[in-house]
């Protein structure tokens, strides 16, 4: 079998030494022992204990793992977690503010906007992102704009109605 | 103030919050102190022999803690039988690490088990397995030949084979008026849900084991688990309150599981294996189809000669078997017919029920037949379903315990305006854009299985039911709970369902759309005995206001059980237990449908489906611009729920028609596109305007609930209205799935 990883290293602790990394997570300073080959989806469900954040497919092609960095969405999956010393991260454990659920989990809830509920936090994490992002205006953008986080389980018609839902309440405040 | 029933009720799912906030654990996110990660190496020849498998660079490592293989696995169940699980076709299972033989591509054939993931994904990269290749076969076309009929099995009681042809096929459809025929390829698909399989094994020491897996059954890997590791089964618990999407993949146990537990048991710690999204190309598959019909009819537009036949694709191991040529005979009354069923075995792993298993597959080549011979005749596609329209079960002889079909045409018609449709292909446009209408029947089995339920009404005046039963994300913990609320007239919440548990009462495995209807009935049957205890309480209380009457007397409603005729002659719950002395009062029950009464008719769910299209002149693309699904399946419990259910069948017909497909490099034998980005599943982006109507329909012979399951009935209609309205639009029969727009340029 070939591989393109280099052969074993001579001295293991040399080549692999895991790191301090420290991550706001969710309002909180987190400190971390990880490897720099830790990818940030796996520092919050592995070694964070935070598994709110789901991985689908570790490539960067579902969705599943969307957290938001510093506001922005971001996939976790293909972001290690060492390049994020400082920044804050927010998981769909962190959505909520005191018990008190967003708009857009609630209309999540409202609208079934999931079944499964396997991909439902990158979608909320996502459709958080995007509303920030403010590019989005039509319901066709709001789809298109979305369409990085996938749903097997075909909720997307609900999912799209849940995010107008709050899209529009939020114009209209 | 009198309680409203709750069925019927469009509530939303009570574990919604769990969804919402991140807090619904999943198979792979449970954490044990000492917890190691397993990964599996897979084989990347197609068939043959591992000549060499060498894990020194992986084991020396600091943090792997062994690399298990076929070398040095445990020695374990020896016999195919224990390996068979409760949906295994006819034949001898798979067994993971049994030999050095390869049997398809990607089998695993090895599992690290290290102190991290990351190390244990880099470990596997490290073990070296060299083999000794044999000639293998992938490609069901070139392979005809060599179809023959199915093994019987356990498994064929679900799944009944084709049915006795009827009168003189050839020379009916040599003489009929107006023909229509074709052949179809569907290719290999696989159901990959977003959750990808994990199996985390607690080790508790003692022989024990708790365990939680990506299952559609717990008690269905219990059995699998105890049976080939040797262990009593009240030791081995396994535990899937959520799950992560499924689809027909985890009805049966996969690899996974096993090397979870084996890795478990022999390092004596607990091991969670996840598999990666190219792993979940590894076991089962909606199988490669060819099927071929030929319809007759005469001047009238009245079917009298229909043949269906179907040629799928199985392992060299296992006869899968499903259900792809009854359907047309149980939707047109012809007076010939001939229907066969063969399967090809090839060097792959045995195709898996995925979602309408055989449903799927076999309405799409009737269901656009239909639409050609409509051509054929120049009668509307819809009007030449009228004119076949039958209360009976044509291919059984016997009458269908509920159909509204007709009102599922008309509503959905109506609703989505198919008189605006002008019949001549190509002859509608939206700008450059043409726009096809296509229709298109559907049909299921309603079916229900054997079950057990506990209810126990508590000292807090809470009603505990219990089944082991899974929620693979269809609503059943919220329909069960209405279900329960409605039997004892209780707010739903003063009910508290607990599933996904071996430990609880019986339940089969989760699928096939029988899920409502028979845990339901088992639910009905709990509280029936339910009722009658605590009646009986009620009625030998001293003081109480209920001494001496009868339980025909009485209604169970508002928490309390009340005369029919004077709702304030009454003794509550409450009081109930109070008189037992505080203890709480349960019963337990175990429901079987009532085959002698249920042999007498067809049971069937039926949809009607009806659809837009665009397609981009110049450039082929395709989109499902607008479509309608009207659907009779008996009593909806919870339309929200139910709802979401066709929408999500509707989502899967339109990835069926024009989108996803596993590609097969036949060369290899190797799956091509083991991934979510070359494996293409619509994106929201691909979902447009999507309307569901529930028609109403009572049953009240399927079951005691009326339900006959809302699974799969929203997916087998859309591909054939999608693959008809693309006719509409371009002129052209395209009949092999998926439809890509270099097929129409
Ligand atoms: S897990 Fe990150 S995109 Fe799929
Ligand atoms: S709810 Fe299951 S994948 Fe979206």
């Amino acid at each position: 079998m070939n591989t393109n990883f280099p052969d074993i290293p001579a001295s293991p602790k040399t080549t692999f030494s895991a790191r301090p990394v420290t991550l706001r997570i969710n309002g909180n300073p987190v400190e971390l022992n990880v490897l720099p080959w830790v990818s940030l989806l796996d520092a919050l469900r592995e070694y964070a204990g935070l598994t709110g954040t789901k991985k689908g497919c570790d490539h960067g092609q579902c969705g599943a793992c969307t957290v938001l960095c510093d506001g922005e969405r971001i996939l976790s999956c293909l972001t290690l977690a060492v390049m994020k010393e400082g920044s804050e991260i927010t998981t769909i454990e962190g959505v909520a503010q005191d018990g008190e659920l967003h708009p857009l989990q609630k209309a999540f809830i409202e609208h079934d906007a999931f079944q499964c509920g396997y991909c439902t936090p990158g979608q909320i994490c996502s459709a958080i992102g995007l509303l920030r992002e403010g590019k989005a205006e039509t319901r066709d953008e709001v789809k298109e704009l979305m369409s990085g986080n996938l749903c097997r389980c075909g909720a997307n018609t609900n999912i799209i109605d849940a995010i107008m839902d709050v899209k529009n309440l939020s114009a209209h405040e | 103030m009198t309680l409203i029933p709750s069925i019927g009720q469009p509530v939303s799912r009570l574990e919604g919050y769990q969804k919402v906030t991140g807090a619904a654990k999943y198979a792979g996110e449970y954490k044990a102190p000492g917890m190691l990660y397993g990964y599996v190496v897979n084989s990347t020849v197609t068939k043959g022999k591992i000549t060499r498998f060498d894990t020194a660079k992986a084991m020396s490592l600091p943090g792997v803690v062994e690399v298990f293989s076929h070398l040095n696995r445990p020695s374990v169940g020896k016999f195919s039988l224990q390996y068979a699980d409760m949906d295994a076709p006819p034949g001898s299972p798979f067994r993971p690490l049994q030999d050095d033989e390869i049997i398809y591509n990607g089998q695993p054939i090895g599992l690290v088990v290290a102190e991290t993931f990351e190390l244990a994904r880099y470990a596997a990269t490290l073990v070296e397995v060299e083999y000794a290749t044999e000639f293998f076969q992938t490609d069901i076309r070139p392979n005809v030949n060599s179809a023959r009929s199915p093994k019987i099995g356990m498994a064929t009681m679900l799944k009944p084979p084709p049915p006795k042809p009827k009168g003189d096929f050839q020379k009916a459809y040599d003489a009929s008026f107006a023909k229509s025929e074709g052949e179809f390829y569907h290719s290999t698909e696989h159901h990959n849900p977003l959750e990808l399989f994990a199996t985390t094994t607690i080790y508790e020491g003692d022989g024990k084991l708790t365990i939680y897996d990506k299952t559609q059954g717990t008690v269905n890997s219990q059995l699998y688990v105890a049976n080939i590791f040797g262990l009593k089964y009240k030791n081995v618990r396994v535990i899937a309150p959520y799950v992560g999407g499924a689809f027909g993949s985890a009805l049966r146990p996969q690899y996974q599981l096993f090397m979870s537990v084996m890795a478990a048991l022999e390092l004596k710690r607990s091991v969670v294996v996840t598999l990666d999204r190219s792993q979940m190309f590894t076991f089962g598959h909606r199988p490669q189809t060819i099927q071929t019909t030929q319809f007759g009819a005469d001047a009238d537009g009245k079917v009298n000669a229909l043949h269906h036949a179907a040629i799928g694709e199985t392992s060299r191991f296992e006869d899968y078997t499903e259900v792809v040529v009854n359907w047309a005979h149980m939707i047109y009354p012809a007076e010939n017919t001939l229907m066969q069923y063969k399967l090809v075995e090839l060097d792959v792993f045995s195709p898996l029920d995925m979602r309408a298993p055989g449903g799927a597959t076999g309405m799409h080549p009737i269901e656009t037949t239909m639409d050609d011979l409509a051509y054929k005749l120049k009668i509307d596609p819809l009007h030449l379903r009228l004119i076949n329209y039958s209360e009976n079960d044509a291919s059984l002889n016997r009458p269908y315990s509920s159909k509204e079909l007709m009102q599922c045409y008309l509503q959905g018609a109506e609703k989505f305006g198919w008189d605006k449709r002008d019949p001549e292909p190509r002859s509608m446009r939206h700008g450059n854009k043409l726009v096809g209408y296509g229709m298109a029947t559907g049909i299921w089995e309603a079916n229900s299985l054997p079950a057990r339920a506990e209810m126990i009404l508590t000292k807090e005046g809470k009603l505990q039911v219990n089944s082991a039963v899974t929620d693979i994300g269809t609503g059943t913990l919220t329909v069960m709970t209405q279900v329960a609320a409605d039997e004892l007239g209780l707010p739903m919440e003063d009910v508290i369902f607990s599933y996904g548990d071996s430990k609880k009462p019986f339940a089969p495995i989760q699928g096939g759309s029988f899920t409502v209807s028979t845990i339901g009935s088992a639910i009905k049957a709990a509280a029936g005995s339910l009722r009658k205890k605590l009646f009986k309480k009620a009625a030998s209380m001293k003081n109480g206001m209920l001494k001496g009457l009868e339980l025909e007397d009485v209604v169970f409603k508002n928490g309390r059980i009340e005369l029919k005729t004077d709702p304030l002659t009454f003794v509550t719950y409450q009081d109930i237990i109070a008189e037992n002395n505080n203890e709480p009062i349960k019963a337990l029950k175990f429901s079987v449908p009532n085959v002698l009464k249920l042999k007498k008719y067809s049971r069937a769910t039926h949809s009607a489906a009806f659809v837009e299209v665009e397609v981009d002149e110049e450039l082929g693309v395709i989109n499902v611009t607008r479509a309608v699904t009207a659907v009779a399946a008996g009593k909806i419990i919870n339309p929200k729920t139910a709802r979401s259910q066709i929408l999500g069948g509707m989502v899967w017909g339109i990835s069926k028609a024009i989108r996803e497909e596993t590609i097969t490099d036949h060369r290899l034998g190797k799956y091509m596109n083991q991934n979510l980005g070359e494996y293409h599943i619509p994106v929201h982006a691909d979902i447009h305007e999507l309307d569901v109507i529930f028609v109403e329909e009572n049953d009240d012979i399927v079951n005691a609930l009326g339900t006959k399951g809302v699974g799969e009935i929203g997916l087998v209609a859309m591909p054939p209205a999608i693959a008809n309205a693309i006719f509409h639009a371009t002129g052209k029969r395209i009949n092999h799935l998926p439809i890509h727009l270099n097929d129409l340029l």
